[in-house]
């Protein structure tokens, strides 16, 4: 009660306030006025200035999603120079890859997304963001400086909606030193790939290692696949239950069973590289950008002059290592500065910043990066030669191209998995396969991407 | 005064509105949504709008027998997590409470699992557990004992995992009965000792039915809580090696986050909530009886 009397109370206030505008006849209230007024002049002229800033500058603002990858890492840096060169205010958030989908999925689904420009992975969440109308169209950028199979993972009904960024490929990691001792040469096929491993296994050193934490281990084993003559898909519908694709898993499973690192089906990427940077992995199968963190001096224990890079081996039915673009820009389609965020594209994807990356050692999807002569010259030698030999026999896809990848690839992972903890002999892989391919089966045909093509 | 007096009638309702509007949206709203949700096919991956299912979320959920593992697993670490810190909380209750020098330096040390953030907790131990450089596989081998997988192999990862919870949450267990022992009246003790009783007597006829609700009481918030561990599972090992360290709570967040399939995952998220909220009057009722 006595507070809703002080609420009625308090509406005569203004009254008050006018009365002893009007009539200022006792000396405090003067007083009182003449300190507002005071006060109030104060105030006009930063109102004044405020007002007068605001239409010439206008500064536009653009919210930049990017991953915590080495291209990340390499633009942030330089975009307070685009800032300055542009008035263009960029905000950008760097996160974790699978954050990054998380976080854009979220925002796009929901309608609440002031995402302008964001890094994407086109095998990964390319489909799925093309299908929801999430990209907007690129119809102004120049693709010819870009292999047409990159551009082409982007585009649906002649539009295209990602920028191709970093490529990708399977390479062979592995130790000049511990294989001279052995012996032995750098493996050119999976039977000597099984002998350098169990030559090289030791108390202290693990032979081999790949990935081995099932839905991260599906882009390791794709090439292992594809060179044991198998595939994830064919025509949109899956096959990895092939006698062919079931050999590569149980080749692999073998493998990292005898010679792999303890605990390998919960290792992925992250987790062997330590190992392999501490010396206690003679042989290391994983993408090509890491090249560049192995031979860090202040993050490998290993002397550079002892790790070598090596193409994948080739299988008893081929010689097909994956070659993928991990990385592309997209542009979001609810963007609201529309121009300042192309523009932001156009930069982030061009010429001068391929060539830089480049020269940090990650390989880019431009034709003309790797044309460059001051990344020709500088390019080490072994890992120029791996990606021609990708580029030129590779495959473009390392997972099943699909909506539902991301279920996929877990149940993909089941199979790793089982083959790895049996060390290749499990007399249910097979069935196993089988009913894993069925299963995305299912999902291809939910998302309405069975068959065809 | 008619006009404010049908106002000041109302009055009650006016003020507490803010509170209520709050817990309407930020606390009922999300849950009716997800309800909401869980009757829907609603699969980002298909590119379709949200469609009308009836029970089909639930009925391909409890098909699963993914989820069917999830559901043992939950259990399996609850109960196993919970009974453990329980026994060991009150013990460790009943032998700190007296008076003792440093007392307070080790409830300050009890404290400090409680407060830790879970994902630091998480990254520590991965490293005590890593079965390569790890120091648990080094401790094992310096008595001569074969080495484990710990986290990394499916048959030791959920026992791996409960290890942690106890750690961390046996502390809190311990600092509840504390303060029940604290409120405890002496004269049953005084009036026992009299009649000659043994230390052993006095604690497990006295001591221990007294402070039986306070444990139960600390039992039912940790129950609760455990049911729906997430972050410590998910920092460990994201749920594996393959599904074998899946909780409901981490399933459900693959299916939201990583699957897309947001139906899939509201349904069971409504049979997670049903089961903590079970379990909660379960033992609610077990209390009632225990202290009649």
């Amino acid at each position: 009660m006595e507070l809703y009397g002080g609420l009625l109370r308090a509406g005569h206030l203004p009254v008050q306030v006018i009365s002893m505008f009007f009539a200022p006849q006792r000396r405090a209230e003067m007083k009182r006025f003449l300190a507002f007024l005071l006060i109030a002049s104060l105030c006009v002229p930063v109102f004044a200035a405020g007002q007068s800033e605001a239409p010439a500058a206008k500064p536009q603002e653009i919210r930049v999603l990017l991953a915590n990858h080495p291209y990340g890492e390499l633009i942030k840096p330089m975009i307070p120079e685009f800032e300055a060169k542009t008035g263009i205010k960029v905000n950008v958030e760097s996160l974790q890859e699978s954050q990054l989908t998380q976080k854009l999925t979220t925002e796009f689904a929901t309608g609440s997304s002031t995402v302008d420009v964001f890094m994407t992975r086109p095998l990964q969440e390319g489909l799925l963001f093309i299908k929801n109308g999430w990209y907007a169209p690129l119809d102004a950028y120049d693709f010819s400086d870009y292999p047409a199979t990159s551009v082409s993972l982007g585009q649906k009904d002649g539009k295209t909606y990602i920028v191709p960024l970093v490529t990708e490929w399977q390479v062979l990691y592995y130790r000049k030193d511990l294989l001279r001792k052995a012996g032995l040469k750098v493996p050119t096929n999976f039977t000597e790939l099984e002998a350098a491993a169990k030559a090289m296994t030791s108390a202290d050193v693990a032979g081999f290692g790949s990935r081995g934490k099932g839905a991260a281990a599906v882009t390791q084993i794709s090439s292992f696949i594809y060179n044991f003559g198998g595939n994830y898909l064919d025509k949109n519908v899956a096959v990895f239950n092939t006698p062919e694709a079931v050999e590569a898993f149980r080749y692999y499973g073998k493998l990292l069973a005898n010679y792999g690192p303890q605990g390998v089906t919960s290792m992925s990427w992250e987790n062997l590289m330590p190992v392999f940077q501490a010396g206690k992995l003679a042989m290391w199968t994983d993408a090509s950008v890491f090249y560049g963190q192995l031979v860090d001096p202040t993050k490998t224990q290993v002397p550079a002059a002892d790790i070598g890079v090596a193409q994948l081996p080739a299988g008893p039915k081929g010689d097909h290592p994956f070659i993928v673009v991990s990385w592309g820009f997209g542009l979001s389609s609810k963007t609201q500065n529309k121009a300042a965020a192309t523009q932001f594209l156009e930069w982030a994807t061009s010429k001068d910043l391929a060539v830089k990356a480049m020269l940090a050692n990650i390989t880019m999807a431009r034709d003309s990066a790797w044309t460059d002569p001051s990344v020709k010259q500088k390019m080490n030698a072994e890992l120029a030669a791996t990606q021609s030999h990708a580029a030129k026999n590779g495959y473009p896809f390392d997972r099943p191209f699909m909506s539902a990848v991301g279920k996929a690839r877990d149940l993909i992972g089941e199979v790793v998995i089982e083959a790895i903890d049996s060390k290749g002999t499990s007399t249910r892989l097979q069935a196993l396969a089988t009913e894993k391919v069925n299963a995305v089966n299912d999902l291809l045909k939910a998302d309405g991407e069975y068959g065809g093509k | 005064m008619i006009k404010s007096g049908f106002f000041e009638k109302r009055l009650r309702y006016l003020f507490p509105l803010p509170a209520v509007l709050f817990v309407l949206l930020l606390m009922v709203f999300p849950v009716v949504y997800t309800l909401f949700v869980s009757f829907s096919d609603w699969a980002l991956t298909s590119g379709r709008p949200m469609k009308f299912v009836g029970l089909g979320s639930y009925l391909k959920v409890l098909r699963e027998p993914r989820f069917i593992a999830a559901l043992e697993r939950t259990f399996f670490f609850t109960l196993g997590a919970v009974l453990i810190e329980s026994v060991l909380g009150t013990g460790i209750a009943i032998i700190l409470n007296r008076h003792f020098r440093g007392k307070n330096a080790v409830k300050f040390v009890l404290l400090l699992p409680l407060v830790a953030t879970p994902v630091a907790i998480g990254i520590v131990w991965n490293l005590f557990y890593d079965p390569t450089i790890g120091f648990l596989n080094y401790v094992l081998n310096l008595f001569g004992l074969p080495q484990s997988g710990w986290v990394t192999a499916s048959r030791t990862v959920l026992p791996s995992l409960m290890l942690v919870d106890i750690w961390q949450w046996t502390p809190m267990i311990t600092l509840i009965v504390l303060a029940g022992l604290a409120g405890l009246s002496q004269e049953p003790y005084e009036s026992a000792r009299v009649d000659g009783a043994s230390h052993f007597q006095i604690l497990r006829l006295i001591t221990l039915p007294l402070i039986m609700p306070t444990v139960l009481t600390a039992l039912i918030l940790r129950a609760i809580d455990a049911l729906k561990t997430f972050d410590i599972i998910y920092a460990m090992t994201g749920g594996g090696p393959g599904y074998s360290s899946e909780t409901i709570n981490i399933m459900a967040f693959k299916y939201s986050f990583e699957y897309f399939d947001l139906g899939t995952a509201s349904a069971i998220l409504v049979f997670l909530f049903f089961l903590v909220l079970l379990f909660s009057l379960a033992v609610m009722k077990v209390r009632k009886q225990f202290e009649l």
